[in-house]
């Protein structure tokens, strides 16, 4: 059962074929059997099991929602009424949320079952899954790479089919790098499109929650039931949520699609730029128009986001302060010790380091060096992408310089770390909507091509993923041992 | 040396929400520690913050009361600091575009006008209480005040002595609380103030170095905390040494400030606009009905009182100080039909005075307006004099009876009748002929003993002017 597609999945348990329960223990087999993954933090069982006969419920008394006994995970970054919430970190270790994130609530409304909450780097600072306190996820692909961050759980369980779908986040890249790496669909909505009420802050401006599954159609299925306004967060958008199924098999004849000239540079891997080649000559077969598009200040993405987003974090993570809830140092001997201990034990030195980095960026004598002038060149990368998107209807490109890279590769030196998101970047700054594709491999690992739509045009990135994965079979490939 | 002193004020004036400021928790004064603390003041990981617009519109009516700029967009931001009872780690508050820009308002000090800038207002959280009794060895916290909506009023350094900066903060407390947007309760610390004083010798026009005197509760605090602050910094200037820029902490009990923290400690509170929350746009619909909402202003009624009561300056402010208490003096002048003099003088001699001996406010009067309207009455018509009026005003602040029920059954009406009033001169007369004697001869002072003893007799229901009358007449010279 665990070969089908979450659409497959739904329309099966709508017809009456299996059972939620019977497919919910089945997924929960595969979780213990495949646990060297290291994709959960947490799993559900018992409360998966409860959902699912209540599912089995709701499809027995008709008019279920297309969701219901659809067993799917969680990033560890939504909160969970009654069900620890770690954020891949050992802050929150012992963190039991009272409330449900928005997005866990109508997954609940929709009759999802949740088996559980999946790793990921630690308050979703990484690449590679490697800060994550539980441990690194293992690529299913390949066992000695990294799956990605910093949605690394969610990309290795849906690509290893031990869930029919994953709810991820995104603010640099950290739904699409995954999904690219792991060989799966990964959407990343406008911001705004997704509530972030419960959904632990990294950098309020940029973090957008997202869907990863095996094709568009999943994904569509799924953004339907995530996405819109939500009163409990000021930053959503109050715009209708148009039928995202509705439009995925319409023809790309004519489709614009647009080619950043500094995507495809020297500096670009030949066999990466192969690949992404091979795929947009696919959409040439299907009618689409190829222009190359200019963003000139695409280079300063890496070092913009790395102002913006420390300085956001170093404030958000401030209420992990060993005082309220989370972890906190054996006897402190006043309150500068508790907050030094509690803080220096909790996190870890990724998180420290972006803490410090933006600490230092809003202090006084640098805001205006640092801060001011990332917002600046923010502005200018969003308006890069506004002029392109006036000529095309789609960006695509690549998702990562490379395919997945060793365990411990990069983790002594952070920049390259942070090079890993050269291309997703610059998207998350813009706010627009992005996807990363299952485009073929390099060295039998998986890589992705980027889709980049314009604002809400989820629905549109959507149909432009279905067609090709119609010609193509990229996202069908299952990894060896997980057949 | 001359010095003259430079007074700035901050005032922390408490808007009067029914819940807080991000979060839909109730604002309610007094309840058991962190019973009105929800997810989002307790800043638990995920939580979001969402403006609760009332604060939006309160900020602009202040904003109008004082003819300030009120801004187009103003924009929230993050104030970072590490504290126990600051949730989040930061305090939502507004930087560089505050809510309310440059305004202004009138004082009056010594019968003078003074005009006071108000640089600007801006909105933002309040934190939480560290509990320190009650607790060995640790401190507890109560996070129910946490995120209750403040209005940050910051004015111009444009006082220049402790009479002034109180004049300035009693103004705005009573502006407001004209406005409804705060109940101005300084005992509860809906009201307080932080105080900037410095010294400059006399001419000079840069400013000296200042220091902040933090969070003061009372008026009274405030004027000795000032007197106190000039008292040290002239010690230390005309020792030839200079003021250290730092915060300082007024102690209420012994009457003095101690250094809290100096510029150098300073927290370098590194603002950057919060995330998430979009900037507070303010419509021009929102412009209009604020504005149609607008109550008339103390400094308005104050003119009206002059010019359609005929009031003194001094009365008129008196009385326009309060709404509750102009409103009390309207609704007198109206029902009693008496000249308003007669009713500014009783409302703010006698019931301002009871009122004052009982610390109870205008609100919290035992003698409603109308009833008090009924008293002013009968001396208007001359059923009792002024002073058996005295009378009548105690017996009613003890009960609840009306002035007519009071008068009849203690028999208090004014004796208007001349013959029984010649009746009594007659005999008052007769028995003090030496005094008769005195007056007749030219002693004017005699003239008094006899209306003294007139009313005596008539214990004090004579009508004075009658008496007076009467008396001219049987004394003739």
């Amino acid at each position: 059962m665990h070969t089908k597609t979450l659409t497959e999945i739904s329309r099966g348990l709508q017809a009456g074929d299996y059972s939620s329960q019977e497919l919910t223990e089945s997924y929960l087999k595969r979780i213990k059997q495949h646990t060297a993954l290291n994709s959960f933090i947490t799993v559900t069982e018992d409360l998966a099991i409860a959902q699912a006969k209540q599912a089995d419920a709701m499809l027995a008394a008709g008019n279920a929602p297309v969701l219901t006994g659809v067993p799917i995970a969680h990033k560890d970054i939504f909160c969970t009424q009654g069900i620890k919430t770690s954020c891949g970190s050992k802050m929150l270790d012992n963190f039991i949320a009272p409330y449900n994130a928005t997005v866990i609530e109508k997954f609940n409304q929709a009759g999802a079952i949740s088996l559980g909450k999946l790793n990921m780097d630690e308050f979703a600072m990484g690449s590679s899954n490697e800060t994550s306190f539980y441990g690194t996820v293992h690529n299913p692909w390949a066992e000695n790479t990294v799956a990605g961050g910093s949605s690394g759980g969610s990309a290795a369980a849906v690509a290893a089919r031990l869930i029919s779908g994953a709810t991820g986040t995104d603010t640099g890249g950290s739904i699409r790098q995954p999904a690219a790496l792991c060989g799966i669909t990964g959407l990343k909505p406008t911001y705004g499109r997704v509530s972030r009420f419960g959904m632990i802050a990294y950098a309020s401006s940029l973090d957008q929650g997202g869907t990863m599954t095996q094709t568009a159609a999943d994904s569509a299925l799924m953004l339907q039931t995530m996405a819109g306004f939500d009163t409990k967060d000021s930053t959503s958008a109050e715009q209708d949520v148009p039928d995202y199924s509705a439009n995925l098999n319409n023809s790309l004849q004519g489709l614009k699609i647009g080619l950043p000239k500094e995507f495809f540079d020297d500096s670009l891997n030949a066999e990466m730029a192969t690949a992404i080649e091979t795929a947009i000559n696919e959409y040439k077969k299907m009618g689409a128009e190829i222009i190359e598009v200019s963003m000139p200040n695409l280079k300063l993405a890496i070092p913009a986001y790395y102002v913006i987003a420390p300085a956001e974090c170093s404030a958000n993570l401030s209420r992990m302060d060993g005082v309220r809830f989370g972890h906190r140092c054996d006897n402190p001997e006043d309150l500068n010790d508790l907050y030094i201990r509690s803080r220096g034990e909790g996190f870890g030195t990724e998180v420290k380091r972006r803490i410090l980095v933006g600490t230092y960026a809003l202090s006084a004598g640098y805001y205006d060096a640092y801060y001011i002038k990332a917002q600046k060149i923010r502005r200018l990368i969003s308006n890069d992408f506004t002029e392109a998107l006036k000529t095309v209807d789609v960006i695509m490109g690549p998702v990562t310089p490379t395919p997945a890279f060793g365990i411990g590769e990069k983790t002594k030196d952070p920049i390259e770390m942070y090079l890993a998101d050269i291309y997703t970047i610059a998207v998350n700054l813009a706010g627009l909507p992005a996807m990363s594709v299952p485009a073929g491999f390099i060295d039998n690992k998986p890589i992705g091509l980027q889709i980049i739509g314009n604002y809400f045009d989820e629905a549109k990135l959507l149909n432009v993923a279905h067609q090709y994965q119609q010609v193509t079979d990229w996202h069908q490939q299952t990894p060896q041992g997980f057949e | 040396m001359q010095w003259e002193t430079v007074i700035g004020l901050e005032i922390h004036a408490q808007l009067a929400t029914n819940t807080k400021i991000f979060s839909g928790a109730s604002t309610a004064y007094g309840a058991e520690p962190n019973t009105q603390a929800c997810a989002v003041d307790l800043g638990l990981p995920g939580v979001l913050p969402v403006l609760n617009q009332e604060v939006v519109r309160m900020a602009v009516k202040f904003g109008m009361a004082i003819e300030a700029e009120v801004a187009d967009t103003s924009v929230f931001a993050r104030k970072n600091y590490f504290y126990p009872d600051l949730p989040k780690g930061y305090q939502i508050s507004q930087m560089d575009h505050p809510i309310v820009g440059l305004g202004h308002l009138d004082i009056e000090v010594a019968g003078e006008t003074k005009r006071v800038g108000v640089t600007r207002a801006h909105l933002e959280e309040d934190a939480g209480k560290s509990l320190h009794e009650n607790f060995a060895d640790s401190t507890g916290i109560d996070l129910n005040r946490a995120g209750t909506p403040l209005l940050e009023i910051v004015s111009e350094p444009d006082m220049r002595s402790a009479k002034e900066a109180v004049a300035y903060m009693r103004k705005i407390h009573e502006l407001v609380q004209y406005l409804d947007i705060c109940d101005g309760n300084m005992q509860e610390g809906s009201f307080r103030c932080d105080v900037n004083i410095s010294l400059r010798p006399q001419g000079q026009t840069e400013y000296g170095t200042r220091a902040e005197l933090k969070n003061i509760n009372s008026f009274k605090f405030v004027e000795k905390a000032i007197y106190g602050e000039v008292e040290r910094q002239k010690e230390i200037l005309e020792a030839g040494g200079s003021i250290v820029q730092e915060t300082r902490l007024y102690d209420a009990d012994k009457d003095e400030t101690r250094s809290m923290r100096s510029k150098e400690e300073a927290n370098d509170y590194r603002y950057f606009p919060d995330p998430d929350l979009l900037p507070v746009y303010i419509s021009p619909e929102l412009r209009a009905a604020v504005k149609a909402d607008l109550p008339e202003l103390p400094d308005t009624k104050k003119q009206r009182f002059i010019q359609d009561y005929h009031l003194d300056n001094e009365t008129a402010y008196k009385l326009a100080s309060s709404k509750e208490l102009a409103n009390y003096f309207e609704t007198v002048v109206k029902q009693s039909n008496c000249e308003a003099k007669l009713c500014s003088n009783w409302v703010t001699v006698e019931l301002l005075g009871a009122l004052n001996k009982s610390n109870l406010s205008i609100q919290e009067s035992p003698i409603a307006a109308p009833r008090f309207a009924e008293l002013l009455k009968r001396i208007a018509d001359e059923t009792i004099s002024g002073k058996i009026a005295k009378q009548v005003f105690e017996f009613m602040w003890n009960s609840a009876d009306s002035a007519d029920d009071i008068i009849e059954k203690q028999g208090l009406k004014q004796i208007t009748d001349s013959g029984a009033i010649e009746a009594i001169i007659d005999k008052i007369i007769a028995d003090n002929p030496a005094q008769v004697e005195q007056y007749l001869s030219g002693k004017d002072k005699v003239f008094g003993f006899f209306v003294g003893q007139t009313m005596k007799q008539s214990q004090g229901k004579a009508n004075p002017a009658e008496v007076n009358k009467i008396l001219k007449a049987k004394l003739k010279r």
